[in-house]
């Protein structure tokens, strides 16, 4: 089958280490077109899969005949929920999601039959064969009446609540101001499609090779749906296309290995885009309302938040993601005083779950507005309210925490106001909004600017026993590391050979497949978490070996080990006496295995109070738009970006993800929103589902990566890859609304919201 | 249906396509049936441009050509842009300028840019926004298109011959 | 299948197959076709048909191929001839999209947010269509009859479209919520004819087919001062209005009625105060 192994192990050229733009050991095999990623997979032998999908919101199934497409020429399987032979549900917080359903459906799109066929013709002819009786019901679609209506669920339908109050209560500011927001639906619009190949193993087990974020979660969900000891599935990474919190769920991960076990043969599946809409979780829409109080200096005094997240038709992370939205409703700033309540809640709408920014994203939207407005009714300027305010190390957040950690907030936000504006004003009808439609002359064109902070938590929160697990293997001068972190694009893959290289000083560093077979968990690749973590299980693992090389090489030398060091391939007394190539020294393998964890976190308590994180990064934007306020279309011109990096590991990566962030927040705030209507997806396909193109797209111009080394990060690194998509949009939005002077509610913002404002 | 056995024209090689469908796009022939998987599947509609190759030397979807229909056609696909394994100069550039993260758009992207650099007049830089329109059928969801941008620039250099 | 070298062999391959399949770009045919919701026993291509290729210039006509491809529209003299069929097909799909899709495709497919539509309704386009029974000629509005329905008989292909060469500044104006790849929300095209001393609006995306705004145009055509090529504010003010009144549109998941009529009456102020100045130079 196709060789998944997709780095290609060779010695670079002056072996770049931490600190240097290294280039990716995959870029080559990328860039030909030989990389393999899960849709690209084949096997003798092997058969397609497909699913049968529920064309229903919310229905009753009353009986289900796969007769008809069982008789298909082609077809070796028809599998429905009476096949799934362990646990019928599966679930990231709660096992509430069923594998197939059984009796009822309870989204437009939700699985409920697979098919196992040797062409993609017969998977569409059997699917089309099946026939369900079902009995549609009305579907819970207002997430404002879900508490109040008849559970959807066993579990309810509140996923989560949380109630923060921090400080006095009954405090009252001179000026109060208050808002409400909304958030569309958001969608992760990854490129590469859901697909996989399952292939029987000889031992009644099943390897899986995927495009995921987290293997070894997927695993154990797939194996208590499979009834097998996690031993019998082996998933090893394919290929990833992306995936900005899509894949952090089970796919179709469970559909894959029944079909393969049913049919003893290999099975692929690969997703349509259209259905790909349907087949993993999207950003939770957000209705926020605020009230700021603050002093007639413009110190913030108290915030007053109820924040409704619709989780849609199964809990996923949403739990996750409402203590996130709630933590941080806030902002970056000193909240003496709050009061904030965050629900999550479940409707017959898309289910939702992780996207980059978790929550963070839809507060900053309201945080931002807010702080502007509050800066409107003070008469002063927002960059200095926002600068009176900000957070620093010692202060306390609205949970209580005090952060011990690095928090260069003013900093980030001054060099942000400060950097230059290289924006023009261009001629070319191609830059001014519209475009190529020629819709604008320049005297229609409104210029606006704006600024916005925000900030998140970094990694698993709340007590989480978080972790990761590295092996590194030292043999004839070679390093081999095997983690299961899965490279979604990131370019964790280039920081692993990095630290390598940095620890033991060797060129030539070998990724070994991320598996499950081989190594522990690496956790997931998320909330900007895989730097620290999984990063650091390289560093611990390589400082195992070199520790262990070093002492035996001391030992039979007869000196002290830290007389020697690791250099460009050679072990080197400092003296100077003597000097040996690692490959000798290495010709019997020395390996270890590291478990890396991060200083433990409590829980929140009743009030929303504990230490829950273990460190905050922030970051800050500044957007400049164009905007045709008659026809209400906008061209973003220029987004400028602080960010709190704590240490630059790769720059040129970095840039990569900053970039990168800010146009899905630029997404966000002009056109991306899956639009549902009655639990029905009306753009289910990029014709309608806009992502920005690079006619869309500004130039980021980094004003300035801050690097304050956070104490307990490996190499004093914070993750990179969420703030750029948090300040982004609320900094595009924000801009909007001084260009048009328009009090605009809805991100995005539609160009009907600007040109019939009035109307 | 089946269509009857067909010869198609892929990076300068003949290719036969025995057991064919008729419905079969270009597109899915290049990557379930001539081993050419290159070529990505990210919309198959034509909206994102992942499966951009040259037919005749014109940038196309090759999801919305009908591969029987590409009989008596030229077609070049990401495999055929590295001449015997060397790195093609659009290739080199990508991965210098940091524009490679989940690599999916990759492949349909270098298909554009390199017809780009083949259109475009010799001596200058080309203009921002004509390298904008000219990969503005090429969704990224990384990238943000900034060093892809950085990326042109470096390939219009080595194609221009003035680096190395 | 039959790859027809010749309008002949294309003729004679429909009479003998009348429900096949024409396939020349394949922009529109081949979404439906990958999405298995396209059934079929035999396609004709016809991209290689060089009859149905590139145009020509009869007069004071053009013959336009129903081959001409969208980035074709933009090449050589037809912007200079057509300048508004050349700014209508630089806003279809993409570069990738342009290098394949038709003028007959556009034709063929119907769509009420076909581009180059409202420019072939403005300038009164005919469509020339033929069959191995012969030809005809129909004039756009009898061609395009419903939301992707159109007056094609079996047997029959779009050979090419004839429209006039007009003396007068020309506007394609086309509202997206992104500036590529993306289907007009309301489009507009405005073709000035100064020998005829008349100004013609075709509209798109606002009714279920391209439609012209006759009662724009007819006061228009008395408001504008033609020997000095300008007219009052109070003229664009009306024309935008009846522009606007033309206009049917529905609400779907890409804009709403409210906004497509107020959009539409937008782009023609637009478009018309670009054609004409305020007043005498």
């Amino acid at each position: 089958m196709t060789d998944v192994r997709t780095e290609e192990p060779r010695t670079v050229q002056g072996a770049p280490r931490i600190g240097e733009s290294a280039p990716r050991p995959d870029g080559i095999p990328k860039v030909n077109g030989s990389f393999a990623f899960s849709s690209d997979l084949w096997h003798d032998r092997m058969l397609w899969g497909g699913t049968l999908r529920s064309p229903h919101p919310s229905a009753r199934i009353r009986s289900i005949d796969i007769g008809p497409a069982v008789a298909v020429t082609g077809v070796h399987a028809v599998l429905t929920s009476a096949d799934v032979p362990g646990s019928p549900t599966y679930g990231l917080e709660h096992a509430d999601q069923p594998v197939l359903a059984s009796d009822v459906v309870r989204y437009e799109g939700e699985p409920v039959a697979i098919v196992a066929a040797d062409h993609p013709d017969a998977v569409r002819r059997a699917l089309d064969a099946i026939v369900v009786d079902y009995e549609v019901t009305t579907p819970l679609v207002d997430p404002g009446l879900a508490e109040s209506s008849d559970p959807i669920h066993p579990d309810g339908n509140l996923i989560r609540r949380i109630h923060l109050r921090h400080g006095n209560q009954e405090v009252v500011g001179d000026v109060v101001v208050e808002g409400t927001y909304e958030v569309g639906m958001q969608d992760q619009a990854f490129l590469g499609p859901e697909s996989g190949l399952a292939v029987p193993a000889e031992d009644g087990g099943v390897e899986l090779f995927i495009a995921t974020q987290w293997l070894h979660a997927d695993r154990d969900q797939v194996a208590a749906c499979l009834g097998l000891e996690p031993g019998l599935v082996r998933l090893t990474l394919a290929g990833v296309g992306g995936a900005f919190g899509a894949r952090e769920d089970l796919s179709l991960h469970a559909h894959l290995c029944l079909l393969a076990l049913h049919t003893h043969r290999p099975v692929k599946m690969v997703y349509s885009r259209e259905e790909s809409f349907h087949g993993h979780v999207h950003r939770h829409p957000a209705r926020m309302w605020y009230r700021h109080h603050a002093d007639r200096a413009g110190n913030l005094v108290r915030v007053e938040a109820r924040l409704l997240l619709d989780g849609g038709a199964y809990a996923s992370s949403s739990g996750a993601v409402i203590a996130n939205a709630t933590c941080f409703a806030a902002g970056p700033y000193r909240v003496p005083s709050a009061d904030i309540e965050g629900v999550v809640v479940r409707t017959n709408n898309p289910p939702c779950g992780a996207m980059r920014g978790f929550g963070s994203v839809q507060a900053c939207i309201g945080h931002e507005a807010q702080m502007d407005r509050l800066a409107a009714a003070l008469g002063m300027d927002p960059v200095e309210l926002r600068l009176r305010n900000v957070l620093a190390t010692g202060d306390r957040l609205p949970t209580g925490q005090v952060i011990t950690g690095t928090a260069p907030v003013a900093e980030v936000l001054r060099t942000c106001v400060d950097h230059p504006s290289a924006a023009s004003l261009s001629g070319d009808p191609m830059s001014l909004p519209g475009g190529a439609g020629r819709t604008a002359d320049p005297a229609h064109v409104r210029r606006g600017e704006a600024v916005a902070l925000g900030f998140k938590n970094l990694m698993f929160s709340e007590g989480f026993d978080d972790s990761s697990s590295a092996i590194c293997r030292l043999e004839g001068g070679v390093a081999t590391v095997t983690c299961a972190c899965a490279e979604v694009g990131q370019g964790f893959v280039t920081l692993a050979q990095q630290i390598t290289r940095e620890v033991l000083g060797v060129e030539e560093v070998v990724l070994a497949p991320a598996a499950t077979a081989t190594v522990g968990s690496a956790g997931s690749t998320s909330a900007s978490r895989q730097s620290w973590m999984s990063g650091g299980a390289v560093q611990a693992a390589c400082e195992e070996v070199r520790v262990r090389l070093l002492t035996s090489v001391a030992d039979d030398r007869g000196v002290d080990p830290d007389e020697l060091v690791l250099v460009e391939g050679r072990v080197v007394s400092l003296s100077g006496d003597f000097e040996a190539d690692l490959a000798s020294v290495t010709a019997e393998a020395i390996e270890a295995e590291v478990e890396f964890r991060h200083a433990p976190t409590s829980p929140l308590d009743e009030n929303g109070q504990g230490d829950a994180h273990v460190s905050f990064a922030f970051s800050a934007h500044r957007a400049i738009v164009d905007v045709d306020c008659d026809l209400g279309l906008v061209k973003v011109v220029e987004l400028t970006t602080s960010q709190d990096v704590g240490r630059l590991l790769n720059p040129l990566q970095a840039i990569g993800q900053i970039e990168g962030g800010a146009a899905q927040g630029v997404g966000l705030a002009v056109m991306e929103e899956v639009l549902v209507l009655d639990g029905r997806i009306r753009n289910a396909s990029f014709t309608d589902y806009l992502v920005p193109t690079a006619l869309d797209m500004p130039p980021v111009e980094i004003a300035a990566l801050i690097e304050q080394p956070e104490p307990g990060a490996p190499f004093g690194a914070k993750g990179i890859g969420e703030p750029p998509s948090i300040s982004s949009t609320a900094a595009v939005v924000a801009a909007i609304r001084a260009a048009t002077e328009l009090n605009l509610t809805h991100v995005p913002v539609r160009p009907t919201d600007i040109a019939l404002a009035g109307a | 249906m089946s269509a009857g056995p067909y010869v198609l024209r892929v990076n300068g090689n003949d290719h036969e396509v025995p057991d064919a469908h008729l419905g079969e796009s270009l597109l899915w022939v290049l990557r379930e049936r001539l081993g050419l998987p290159g070529s990505k599947n990210a919309c198959e509609e034509g909206e994102c441009g992942s499966c951009s190759v040259q037919v005749d030397g014109e940038l196309v979807c090759s999801c919305l050509v009908l591969a029987a229909a590409a009989v008596g056609r030229e077609v070049t696909t990401i495999e055929g842009l590295a001449p015997d394994g060397e790195l093609a100069d659009v290739q080199r550039a990508f991965v210098e300028a940091g524009a490679v993260q989940c690599g999916f758009c990759t492949p349909g992207l270098l298909m554009a840019v390199d017809t780009l650099l083949d259109d475009l007049p010799d001596g200058g830089d080309p203009d921002d926004l004509i390298v904008r329109e000219a990969i503005s059928g090429n969704l990224c969801r990384c990238t943000g298109y900034g060093r892809i941008l950085e990326a042109v620039s470096i390939a219009a250099d080595l194609r221009r011959g003035n680096r190395t | 299948m039959t790859i027809a070298r010749t309008l002949e062999d294309a003729c004679t391959a429909l009479a003998e197959h009348p429900d096949a399949l024409l396939l020349a770009g394949g922009t529109d045919l081949m979404v439906g076709i990958n999405r298995g919701q396209v059934g079929f026993d035999h396609v004709v291509v016809i991209d290689r048909v060089d009859e149905l290729r590139g145009w020509r210039r009869e007069g004071d006509e053009l013959v336009l191929g129903a081959g001409l491809t969208y980035s074709e529209m933009g090449r050589g003299e037809l912007p200079v001839l057509l300048p508004a069929l050349a700014q209508a097909a630089r806003t279809v799909g993409s570069p990738q999209i342009r290098n394949a899709g038709t003028l007959g495709g556009n034709l063929a497919t119907s769509s009420p947010a076909g581009d180059t539509l409202p420019v072939l309704a403005a300038l009164d386009a005919t469509v020339v269509l033929r069959s191995s029974h012969g030809t005809r000629q129909l004039a756009l509005d009898r061609f395009v009859t419903g939301v992707k329905q159109n007056a094609l008989e079996p047997e029959e292909l779009i050979e090419a479209v004839r429209v006039p060469v007009l003396d007068g500044p020309q506007e394609f104006l086309k509202v997206g919520t992104r500036n590529a790849m993306v289907i007009s929300v309301a489009s507009l095209a405005l073709v000035v004819d100064r020998a005829g001393r008349s100004v013609r609006v075709g509209l798109g995306s606002v009714a279920p087919v391209p439609v012209r705004a006759i009662e724009a145009e007819a006061f228009v055509d008395g408001a504008i001062d033609w020997d000095t090529g300008s007219l009052p504010d109070a003229a664009v003010d009306r024309f935008s209005g009846l522009v606007a009144e033309a206009a049917r549109p529905i609400d779907d998941q890409r804009g709403t009625a409210a906004y497509r009529s107020h959009a539409i009456g937008v782009l023609a102020r637009r478009a018309l105060r670009r054609a004409f100045s305020e007043s005498a130079p």
